[in-house]
């Protein structure tokens, strides 16, 4: 089994993309994607409806594979190690690469079992069960507004709550890398920033990777933008990736400054 | 150029036939509308009114006036002026001995002698066997309710020496009673044992086969062509008329299992089932039957636990087992029990496959274990039907509700079950 231990590596970037194409049986979703994903730092993934933004984040945790028709070719690089690789198991990638998805999903059980299943059935930790659950809802920033009700269900918190609910969840079995597929697009503007801000507080100890719909958020809350865009064959490719402030002010690409300006998407 | 609030209110003629065509065609929508309303609704009455049809009519043939008639009227076996009510042992005993035959008593002895017998038991056999009260006729709830007098009438045209009495066929004694030929003493004890005895094994059989097959098709089988045709199969098995199910369990676990569900191979030997004729083969037959049932109802609660929760679960590195054990199942739990119960219930009802394996329409003693010989309560609510004594018929409809009151109970433990695991998350 290959080791997907985070200590193993302490490279500049996190998450290598080699070569990478994403198929749903005959349809290839996403083509020859190559991309690197810095350490600590916020990387937006932005593109219009249908480009397969989505796709590619969840080919960074092989959460695709729940899809049967789904396969990929190509590499994706963590901590040297090509998750794709036959000996990598994607139960161990996924513990190691966490996800935020886009509606919240709270196990349908108390707040504090939200967050301590994982630990108890997925991590080795050995120490105590509510030091991680306070330790992970205060990163999650939603500590105080619940350590009072933990045994109440996940289910009757908000849905800006709920989503920070999820995050903690996440954050409890302590990956390296988290991706967010658009967790503020169900939630409302006040709602929305407390993410962002959040998130902001994550990249100490996280790489994020973000798919956002929202042009605004990804400018306010990311340190890099990719823009993925679609072919006359439907397929999503990699149109330009550089940091946000540049991809904002100066594009180097004509397709990425109409997008950015709103002349289509 | 002011305009004033009655010139803005004012209507040319052209716009006021507008709206009031408008208004005719919304009329007509509502009319359109109203006409379903009232159709839905009488189709709802119609199953009301076909079920208040079949409640009315058990009940009344399970209340009414009966017309008794004593073999032997007890004033005629006193002895000396004492009545047999107040007749010490012996001499009820000798009354005992002086109406039945020798046989008879000989039996009793064996089974019980005369010295260890309370003086209550010898007076209840005085009444059974020599007295014995034998109905004559017997009315409706309704008749015996709004005819009284025409009752009385025939009583004393055609049934001088019969006593009229109000006779509820549902009573306690009624459900601890074993089956008997007469009908005064014939309860359902023995068909409620069997029943519960034989739904136990169905469900020990079907439940974790049903379930486990749901799960295995649910959340591990790929979506192929050779999946497809077992679920596509499931479902017509579960359309199967249960005769075939009998069929099949007579085949299966009478002929070729005999030695099984005989209890043979276990060391238990009875000559009455040694041909597998047994609580056992019944049990599994009523389990094969409500499989299907069980698959696909575990199937679709199932299928209703959203998506997004096993998302939830992967998504933080959970395996395939961890996820449907930890999240999937107790999400789809109430909806399985649900489904499972209502299979139960199914199978509580159904009389044919169990007349097929083989259920005794006449025993008198107690189910004591998955090798005995067995009836259930609809086969002896058959039986009782099946009989030319009309009087059995006041009985079949004491049995019915005996049933319709244990599918009520199942139901409502279903609908406890559902509530408290619902609750839970």
């Amino acid at each position: 089994m290959a080791s997907l231990n985070p200590e193993s590596s302490n490279g500049r970037y996190a998450i290598e993309a080699k070569d990478l194409n994403l198929y749903y049986g005959d349809f290839r979703a996403v083509k020859d994607t190559n991309m690197k994903f810095e350490r600590n730092k916020i990387t937006a993934i932005i593109g219009p409806s249908g480009c397969g933004k989505s796709t590619v984040l969840r080919a960074f945790n092989r959460m695709n594979e729940l899809i049967p028709i789904y396969h990929a070719t190509g590499e994706v690089i963590f901590n040297g190690t090509n998750i794709y690789n036959d000996d990598v198991d994607p139960v161990e990638v996924r513990r190691h690469i966490g996800m935020v998805f886009q509606k919240p999903n709270p196990f349908p059980k108390s707040i504090y079992e939200n967050v301590a299943w994982g630990v108890r059935k997925v991590t080795n930790y050995k120490g105590k069960l509510d030091d991680i659950v306070e330790q992970s809802l205060r990163q999650a920033a939603l500590w105080d507004e619940v350590k009072d009700i933990l045994d109440q269900s996940g289910l009757a918190l908000s849905g800006g709550q709920q989503q920070r609910l999820c995050i903690a969840r996440t954050l409890a079995v302590k990956p390296n890398v988290v991706l967010m597929d658009e967790p503020a697009s169900a939630l409302d503007p006040i709602a929305t920033l407390r993410i962002e801000e959040l998130i902001q507080e994550l990249k100490k100890d996280y790489t994020i990777i973000i798919v956002t719909h929202n042009m605004q958020q990804a400018a306010r809350a990311s340190d890099y933008t990719a823009f993925f865009n679609m072919d006359e064959d439907r397929a999503g490719f990699l149109v330009e990736y550089d940091r946000t402030t540049k991809m904002f002010t100066n594009p180097e690409k004509r397709l990425t400054e109409d997008y950015i300006s709103g002349r289509f998407g | 150029m002011s305009v004033t609030p009655d010139e803005a209110l004012s209507v040319s003629p052209a716009d006021a036939h507008e709206i009031s065509a408008e208004a005719a065609k919304l009329s007509r929508r509502h009319f359109v509308g109203k006409v379903w309303q009232v159709i839905f609704a009488s189709s709802t009455l119609v199953g009301i009114v076909a079920l208040t049809t079949l409640l009315l009519n058990i009940v009344n043939s399970a209340f009414g006036y009966v017309a008794v008639e004593n073999t032997v009227q007890p004033e005629h076996l006193a002895i000396n002026g004492v009545p047999i009510e107040r007749m010490p042992k012996e001499d009820l005993v000798a009354v005992l001995e002086s109406h039945v035959s020798a046989g008879l008593m000989r039996r009793f002895e064996n089974e019980i002698p005369w010295e260890e017998r309370t003086r209550e038991d010898v007076y209840n056999l005085v009444l059974e066997r020599v007295v014995d009260p034998k109905p004559v006729a017997q009315w409706s709830l309704y008749e015996s309710l709004f005819t009284v007098d025409a009752i009385r009438q025939e009583m004393v045209e055609r049934y001088p020496e019969a006593d009229l009495i109000f006779k509820s066929w549902v009573t306690p004694s009624f459900i601890t009673s074993p089956q008997s030929s007469n009908a005064f003493n014939a309860g359902v004890r023995t068909a409620i044992l069997g029943s519960l005895w034989t739904i136990s094994i169905a469900i020990i059989f079907s439940f974790p086969i049903g379930v486990g097959a749901a799960i295995y098709l649910q959340e591990y089988a790929k979506d192929n062509l050779i999946n497809r045709i077992i679920t596509l199969n499931i479902n017509n098995l579960a359309g199967v008329p249960s005769i075939i199910y009998g069929i099949l369990g007579l085949a299966l676990f009478v002929r070729l299992l005999g030695q099984v569900t005989s209890g043979a191979i276990f060391g238990y030997t009875d000559p009455m089932t040694a041909n597998g004729r047994t609580i056992l083969s019944a049990g599994l037959t009523l389990g094969l039957l409500i499989l299907p049932l069980i698959i696909i109802n575990a199937q679709e609660a199932i299928k209703a636990v959203p998506n997004s929760l096993r998302q939830a679960s992967y998504g933080i590195g959970a395996t395939r087992w961890q996820t449907i054990w930890h999240h999937v199942l107790p999400s789809a739990l109430p909806g399985i029990l649900t489904g499972t119960i209502l299979a139960i219930s199914r199978a509580i009802g159904e009389t044919a496959p169990l007349v097929v394996v083989g259920a005794s329409t006449f025993i008198t003693f107690d189910p004591d274990g998955p090798f005995s010989k067995f009836t259930t309560l609809p086969v002896q609510i058959y039986q009782w039907t099946a009989r030319p004594q009309d009087v059995f018929r006041n009985l079949a409809a004491g049995g019915i509700i005996v049933l319709l009151l244990m599918l009520l109970s199942m139901n409502a433990i279903a609908v406890l079950l559902r509530n408290r695991y619902s609750r839970r998350i």
